[in-house]
């Protein structure tokens, strides 16, 4: 009985419910100004209302088990983590370095190096033979690109898990990259830029970012036919060699010895040349050019609207406050955005958003609402209002309180498993954040205060600066979005270039 | 929002935990009938409770045996917008006043009938009355909503640290989960037998429109949604699988709130529910509490089975979608549902030919021949508790056909019936099913979904353990024998999407108000 769920196409089997979050994992937004009157926010509960009357007994003990850090000599630094639960180990190495770094020229090379690196194997044994071997034993090496790391990780039953590290590890050391699977790969992106402009969440997604990082940020731009035709497997071999010498991180979970694996570890990596340390990154953040933007689409009844500006990382001291700012925003069933767009107007199923924030850059802020073409303005207008309401719609005690305990509540999910530790501390390593960070960050959105939350409101949303985007269809947008009195409605040409072929088009 | 949590492998937690349990490895069926404890209360509802105990969280399922496959002729999607209300709150939670609040409920319900009732009149429709009617219904909703408050059940329980909350209806079931701190045990337990019991139609018609747009998302605004959509709607000519699950606009756009409440009547009963609780709970101290407030729901009789049975397929069938968009190409042939004997014969094709970089539709389609971008045959679609569907479809590459990709699927599966899979290819399958199910015992939600789904599905949750019996036994010549008798011409139903200048028609809202 197998599950459909987990397999075909889409979300076209079961629909659910539940919603918002969907949108957007990010976070929302604050507010500061006092006037109008709060939200319909639960009254103060004057007797207590019958689930107010369960007892709620003292969380069971609970210290999650960090992994142990080693250190090596030339820089690269391992994680271990035991877990006997399962006859599983897993591991992986990071590596600094990801499409952000690609030349322009060659965009998608990463996502290219990404396929190709595992698909075409080694030396040793060539990709398909790897297939082979590992899917017989139920094991996995897959490799990957990322926006500012690529990355190589395993897993198998305890059993073969020796064979399978020194394949990784092979693979790792001595790949061989093939004009073959770098074509097939070539040919699996191409696939997706001639169909990136067949779904609106896609387009508007994607346009969004632009419009806040710009079309040629190296966060923003986009893989052609022409870039991803100009990957030679030269380039490939390259990237791998320079990327290689970077400071790796490597990790590994499960069911192991810890002196043997240890030992194994050492003995693999310990021989590696010392690391370079990544050049530092000078990209500039300017965000959106306030107004309107629109890109028509026909075969659609529903408009996407992504209200967009520019984000913080989290290495901002703000960022607990913003948070907090955020869950009233947009955050959970209760947030105004839902609150208000979704449950209040019945305008929308997907709404949310705020202020996302990345390790090492400006995220971005984003707003995201889905509505029928008829009713584009009313619910943009809505959605903006919620974020000009920030500033002006004073955050009540209520808020605070609710947005507190829905974060701090559920914080124990961020380290409910090894797995999630395992994955935290590698990522908290690689962007240079203290091991510590998730327990000083959870102390400090305890002490968020309504001050705070007016402060950050003040400083970090400025509606006037934001871009909209709709992407929807023209005709059937009535009132029309000039309505909207954010200007007139820029186009945005989202044609897709046909190499050989100036200025012809494929469809929109 | 989709909520099938799926964290690949997990783990656990607490050092001394972890050193006092390192002897028991949670791996086999005989560990998990120790962990695990069964109840079936008085009024028919199964309780399971999976002891592990590695973080102090929880995660539940609550599993109703109904879906929009038992939505009423006239009334499809019903059993999903039944599920949204599920979220509105009870007489306790989400009201300030409900005396009040349900005498005005019952004059939007009032409202509404007679809107509907003019609305619907196919002849002497007089639009001013019509006008007067849905401002009578707009009010109506108005001064029920004075005493709303929004949210209060989600709201509670987020405060209260529930993770993942979220439910799903398929054309099967329904279900409902999140996690949350083990402390929170009793509160969930009220929070979710409350809202089983006690469902109020609050907000029901704003509701309704958003449900409506989530209809616009994944369906009329996607192409593959709309594919998908007609393929089902001409493989099957009487199983409500061929119904649109989220509901025809027209349909769904007219539920109303008696409907609803009906639905509920009828089928969440207790012997129609499975509730299962897994993580760090202790079965001895739980099932009192659990006991207490899940005998709240209504007993009565498992609602009766659907008696309409597909009609077997005899003659082949065709959808082509002329639009602006990439091609795509699917074609699905019925198949038995879930209990039949032959159940793991049809995972065995799907795995062989399906699964990952060894598997013969990747080799083939996208490897070998270089016309398709993915390629692959799974089963069943769109459910398992009925006849079903095996489902091919393939991606194109840039510059190639559906039809190209239907004569390359049509060459996988002669193979198929022409020579037997390899005993490589089929160790490959019994040895990933093995390890995939292991895979999955260390995610307390998965595991919550499983026990409760295989209770509901056979009535014993071991099943998921022993199906591997049944994976064991699949032998080459009975894959030669189904694909033969399955995957011929005139059981097949063929859909494409072909790539046209201008769509032909832009989707329009159906005649919903």
């Amino acid at each position: 009985m197998k599950k459909l769920e987990k397999i075909v196409l889409a979300g076209l089997m079961s629909i659910a419910l539940g919603g918002c979050r969907q949108a957007m994992q990010q976070a929302p937004v604050p507010v500061a100004a006092p006037v109008t009157p709060a939200p319909p926010a639960p009254v103060a509960e004057v007797s207590a209302k019958p689930w107010e009357k369960i007892p709620i007994p003292k969380l069971h003990d609970f210290k999650p088990q960090q992994p142990k850090r080693i250190e090596l000599k030339n820089g690269i630094v391992l994680f271990l983590e035991e877990d006997h639960e399962l006859p599983f180990v897993s591991g992986s190495v990071l590596i600094p370095g990801g499409s952000r770094d690609e030349d322009p020229a060659k965009t998608g090379l990463v996502e290219l190096y990404g396929d190709a690196w595992r698909t075409s194997g080694t030396a040793n044994m060539d990709g398909d033979a790897l297939d082979d071997l590992l899917e017989a034993k139920a094991a996995h090496i897959e490799t990957a690109g990322d926006v500012d790391s690529t990355s190589l990780s395993w897993d198998s039953l305890k059993g073969d898990s020796d064979q399978v590290f020194s394949l990784a590890l092979d693979l790792l050391l001595h790949p061989k990259f093939s004009a073959e699977k770098l074509q097939l790969a070539q040919q699996q992106a191409a696939t997706n830029i001639v169909r990136r402009n067949d779904d609106e969440n896609e387009i508007a997604g994607r346009e969004a970012t632009k419009l806040v990082y710009g079309a040629n940020s190296p966060y923003t731009r986009q893989p052609e036919l022409a870039t991803i035709g100009a990957v030679t497997v030269d380039d490939l071999k390259a990237w791998h060699d320079r990327t290689l010498g970077g400071k790796l991180i490597v990790s590994v979970g499960g069911d192991f010895d810890p002196v043997a694996m240890e030992a194994k570890l050492r003995a693999a990596f310990e021989g590696l040349p010392p690391v370079t340390p990544a050049p530092a990154r000078h990209d500039v953040f300017a965000g959106p050019k306030p107004g309107l933007s629109f890109i028509d689409k026909e075969d659609v009844n529903q408009s996407n609207v992504e209200i967009v500006g520019l984000g913080t990382d989290r290495r901002n001291p703000d960022v607990p406050a913003i948070a907090v700012m955020n869950e009233i925003l947009g955050g959970g069933f209760a947030s105004r955005l839902i609150q208000k767009v979704r449950t209040e107007l019945g305008l929308a199923y997907a709404v949310g958003g705020g202020m996302s924030f990345a390790y090492d850059h400006p995220a971005t802020f984003r707003v995201v609402v889905l509505t029928k073409s008829a009713t584009t303005v009313d619910a943009t207008k809505a959605a903006l209002a919620e974020i000009d309401g920030l500033n002006s719609r004073p955050f009540t005690q209520v808020e605070l309180d609710r947005a507190k305990d829905n974060i701090l509540n559920s914080f124990l999910f961020r380290y409910d498993t090894r797995e999630k530790v395992l994955a935290e501390r590698v990522k908290l390593e690689f962007y240079g954040y203290p091991p510590d960070y998730l327990e000083t960050y959870k102390a400090a959105l305890e002490k968020v205060t309504l001050a705070d939350l007016d402060r950050v409101a003040k400083q970090y949303i400025h509606p006037g600066k934001l871009a909209v985007l709709v992407v929807g269809n023209g005709p059937e947008i009535k009132p029309g979005l000039e309505e909207l009195k954010l200007g007139p409605p820029q186009p945005i040409d989202i044609t897709i270039p046909m190499p050989g072929k100036p200025g012809a088009t494929e469809q929109k | 929002m989709q909520g099938r949590v799926s964290f690949r492998f997990l783990a656990l937690a607490l050092l001394a935990v972890a050193m006092a349990a390192a002897g028991a490895k949670a791996q086999d069926l005989k560990s998990f009938e120790q962990r695990i404890t069964t109840k079936v209360l008085p009024n028919g509802l199964t309780l399971i409770i999976c002891e592990r105990p590695e973080a102090p969280v929880f995660s539940y399922t609550t599993f109703v045996d109904a879906g929009d496959v038992n939505d009423p002729t006239g009334e499809s999607g019903l059993a999903h917008m039944f599920e949204h209300l599920a979220f509105k709150g009870t007489s306790e939670i989400g009201t300030t006043d409900y005396a009040a609040e349900k005498v005005a409920l019952a004059k939007v319900e009032a409202a509404n009938d007679a809107y509907e009732a003019e609305y619907l009149k196919a002849v002497g429709r007089d639009p001013r009355k019509l006008a007067e009617l849905k401002k009578a219904f707009v009010e109506a909703q108005a001064e029920a909503h004075k005493y709303v408050i929004p949210n209060q059940f989600t709201d509670v329980a987020e405060r209260n640290g529930a993770e993942g909350m979220n439910a799903e209806t398929g054309l099967d079931e329904t279900i409902y989960f999140w996690s949350m701190p083990e402390n929170r045990l009793e509160l969930w337990a009220w929070l979710e037998s409350s809202r089983l019991v006690d469902t109020v139609p609050r907000e029901f018609y704003k509701e309704r429109d958003v449900v409506i747009e989530e209809r616009r998302m994944r369906t009329d605004s996607n192409p593959e949604g709309r594919l998908f959509e007609q393929f089902l709607a001409t493989a099957y000519v009487a199983h409500n699988y061929g119904r649109s699950g989220i509901g025809w606009p027209s349909e769904v756009g007219q539920i109303n709130a008696t409907e609803a409440l009906e639905f509920h009547k009828k089928y969440y009963v207790g012997s129609n529910i499975v509730v299962a609780v897994v993580g760090d709970v202790k079965a001895s101290e739980a099932l009192p509490v659990l006991e207490r407030y899940f005998s709240l729901v209504p007993g009565g009789p498992k609602p009766e089975e659907m008696t309409t049975v597909e009609p077997r397929q005899f003659a082949e069938k065709t959808v082509a979608i002329r639009e602006a968009t990439q091609p795509i190409y699917l074609e699905g042939y019925h198949r038995p549902d879930y209990r039949d004997p032959d159940d793991a014969v049809y995972d065995a094709i799907s795995d062989i030919l399906s699964n990952g970089r060894v598997s013969r539709m990747y080799r083939s389609l996208v490897r070998d021949q270089q016309i398709a971008a993915e390629a692959a045959g799974v089963s069943p679609y769109p459910g398992n508790k009925y006849p079903g569907l095996f489902v091919f479809y393939a991606v194109p590459l840039p510059g190639h056909t559906p039809m190209e990709m239907r004569d390359a699927i049509h060459k996988e599966i002669d193979k198929l019936k022409t020579a037997d899979v390899t005993d490589n290819e089929l160790a490959m399958y019994k040895t990933r099913t093995r390890a995939d199910l292991l895979r999955g015992l260390a995610n307390n939600q998965g595991l919550a979904n499983d026990l409760a789904e295989y209770q509901t599905r056979y009535g014993d949750w071991r099943q998921l353990f022993l199906q591997l019996d049944r994976v064991d036994k699949v032998t080459k010549a009975d894959i030669r024998r189904v694909a033969s008798k399955v995957f011929v011409d005139s059981n097949r139903t063929e859909a494409w999407i072909e790539t046209a200048q201008q769509s032909a028609a832009a989707p329009k809202d159906g005649g919903a108000q």
